[in-house]
């Protein structure tokens, strides 16, 4: 799950890590009073949606006078927000937050995510702030100084060394930065995020260190035991149809293709998304329905398929095991009955009871199920089905 | 032969009398599984499935000698459960439970390392030497005894290749579902050398996904030290950047992480990439020159 930087912020505040003093807004009135509040002389205005460079797409004005912290808080709040993670249709912002103005002698980046390999957190730093970590990381990765962290010693004064020397920082700015650094550990350690990430860390006139931005994404397994976070969630950023698909169990993703996928277990569900493209087709999304696929979540399932305007076939991909396919045949019959399914499915179920299902969907007087005997029968019969 | 678990071994399950504890506890039984006992704090000795029950790892331990656990109870308590295991000598747990938080894995899998317990999973499908010993919850049925072994992160996938390797006429000596969770424990850097040494494994059939590096260093190492043939899928060839394709841990991010990043390494490592999962048992018939 992620959360806006407002919200990161005031995370951030909790454990004395430095950020400019700032206060969300969800209205022009409301963002000028904050700018009151604020003082002055310059304020930022910031579009707060779930997405990187927002600066680039106008999401991100500075303010020299009262009117122009309202001429830009009416400019930002209702546009429609492009940059290159929302894709080309933007998002809708809905919240704007004001902020002082800041200080910059420098610019630079500081980050946590987990090191899979070394199987503990890593802080990154770069002087390259500003800039998207995944180019420095391409162009310059000598510019990225990494430290793995080991959770049983926690942070240390030598981690913070190796990135403050890497940083080529001052007597004076390390240990300002020392201080960030071990409470941005603590930030991330307490609240089983998943990924921090500060860009651009401003350096100070002054040596101090200050998140001008601030991004944050959390462990979903975790949030059961943070239900402060779990109450910052903001469902307008998520997909609706992912949503729904979560609440029923299933995992669902919307993609391009004409060609809708039912399947359970999520390596199998790729490996038919996989299948499909080798055969010449393009899967519509991504739907693993677990292991209790039933009449109800299978009904559920068809329907969010069929939201989408551009699948022409299903292809519902089934290998049972402890799920016994006579079950999940018996589903798909009840699914039909429940939501109208318009468009030709494909039924391929192997494994526990595939005869005795075979036999059900044989017999249903169905027209538009057609029956696949393996996988890559499956997948040819669905792309052909949906030309 | 076999790698890690066989008809000899001693298996007790933690979260024994809970509802999915019970039910996969029953089926490993009547697949033939040695299950000694379980674990359930309060219920010691109580009987469940005509077993006994333990109130620690420990006694189930001292009592039975049991040196595999199969691990059921519900996530947040994954990380103490593993590390009572751990801490009681357990030798080998199979952790089935999906959802423990990223950093309590961590913790625990950094302690089962010190004590020397190897860890499979979690969010994992189970280990199984064919018609001998299964822990887990794959379905039994589909394994048949035979010369291939399978690592795999994912549990359907598992099942399709060696659904698909049984109908080519061969069959499975041991799979293992080694879980698509961020941190998990043995991987198939591990599980390569083990079949490598096992003389009844002639080939090895290796399942991945998107997300991570396990597979280009599984490539890397079989370069230098696999003279078996390999066979592998990497899914998500068609996962968009940047979303989460149902594992926790099957997620590209920038670059890094992708199907066709792994396929490049594992072909240049002499495996045989297959693009379709379908692929996959003619692939291990090609494999074994048969």
């Amino acid at each position: 799950m992620n959360i806006h930087e407002y919200q990161a912020k005031e995370i951030f505040k909790k454990y004395g890590v430095p950020t400019p003093k700032g206060k969300v807004a969800f209205s022009v009135d409301e963002a000028v009073a904050n700018a009151e509040e604020l003082g002055g002389p310059i304020w930022v205005v910031k579009a707060q949606i779930h997405a990187g460079g927002r600066g680039l797409g106008g999401g991100v004005k500075l303010a020299k006078s009262m009117d122009e912290v309202k001429q830009y808080a009416d400019e930002i709040l209702g546009m429609q927000l492009v940059t290159h993670q929302t894709g080309p249709e933007g998002k809708l912002v809905q919240k704007i937050y004001i902020e002082d103005g800041a200080d910059i002698k420098d610019e630079l980046y500081l980050g946590m995510v987990l090191d899979r390999a070394k199987e503990m957190p890593v802080m990154m730093a770069s002087t390259e702030g500003g800039m998207e970590i995944e180019e420095v990381a391409a162009k310059t990765p000598e510019k990225i100084i990494k430290v793995a962290i080991d959770p049983a010693i926690g942070f240390q004064a030598f981690h913070a060394r190796k990135l403050a020397f890497g940083l080529e920082l001052d007597k004076t700015e390390q240990k300002h930065f020392f201080k960030f650094a071990k409470a941005l550990y603590d930030v991330y350690m307490d609240n089983d995020a998943e990924l921090i990430e500060i860009n651009p860390l401003v350096k100070t006139g002054e040596g101090a260190f200050i998140a001008l931005d601030a991004k944050m994404g959390f462990d979903d397994n975790a949030l059961g035991r943070h239900p402060e976070i779990e109450a910052m969630r903001d469902t307008s950023e998520e997909d609706p149809d992912e949503m729904e698909a979560g609440e029923y169990g299933l995992s669902y993703v919307n993609l391009d293709g004409n060609v809708g996928c039912m399947v359970n277990g999520a390596g199998l569900a790729m490996g038919t998304m996989d299948t499909i493209n080798y055969v010449g087709g393009e899967p519509a999304n991504f739907l693993d329905v677990g292991g209790g696929a039933n009449p109800e979540t299978v009904a559920k399932g068809f329907e969010i398929i069929l939201k989408d305007a551009n699948v022409k076939s299903i292809f519902v991909n089934i290998f049972g095991g402890i799920v016994r396919c006579d079950r999940v045949a018996n589903g798909i019959l009840e699914a039909t009955k429940i939501t109208k399914v318009d468009v030709p499915v494909v039924v391929r179920l192997d494994g526990t009871n595939a005869k005795e299902a075979a036999e059900i969907l044989n017999n249903s007087g169905i027209e538009n199920i057609i029956a696949a005997t393996d996988l890559e029968d499956g997948a040819k019969k669905a792309v052909e089905a949906a030309k | 032969m076999s790698i890690l678990v066989n008809k000899d071994t001693k298996v007790i399950v933690q979260g024994f009398t809970g509802k999915e504890g019970t039910f996969h506890a029953e089926q490993c039984l009547d697949y033939g599984t040695q299950i000694v006992g379980g674990v359930t704090p309060n219920k010691g000795g109580q009987e469940h499935l005509g077993k006994p029950v333990f109130n620690t790892v420990e006694d189930a331990v001292k009592q039975t000698g049991a040196t595999v656990s199969m691990i059921f109870v519900p996530p947040v308590f994954v990380a103490d459960a593993v590390m009572e295991a751990a801490d009681a000598g357990i030798e080998l747990a199979v952790i089935i439970t999906e959802g423990a938080p990223v950093k309590d894995m961590q913790a625990a899998k950094a302690y089962a390392v010190k004590h020397g317990m190897k860890t499979i999973g979690p969010n994992c499908p189970g280990i199984i030497t064919s018609e001998e010993c299964k822990i887990g919850i794959m379905p039994g049925s589909i394994f048949k005894k035979g010369n291939v072994g399978l690592i795999s992160k994912s549990g359907t996938l598992t099942y399709e290749a060696s659904n698909q390797v049984v109908q080519e006429g061969y069959g499975i000596s041991t799979a293992v579902g080694i879980g698509g969770d961020p941190i998990i424990g043995l991987s198939y850097k591990q599980l390569l050398p083990m079949f490598e040494n096992d003389p009844e494994t002639e080939a090895i059939v290796m399942i991945g996904e998107i997300g991570g590096d396990l597979e280009i260093q599984a490539a890397k190492f079989i370069k230098e030290n696999i003279s078996k043939p390999v066979v592998a899928f990497i899914a998500g060839q068609t996962a968009p950047k940047g979303k989460r394709m149902g594992h926790a841990g099957a997620i590209v991010s920038g670059s890094a992480g992708t199907a066709k990043e792994k396929m490049d390494a594992l072909e240049a490592a002499g495996v045989t990439v297959v693009v379709s999962p379908a692929e996959i048992g003619k692939a291990v018939t090609k494999a074994l020159g048969k």
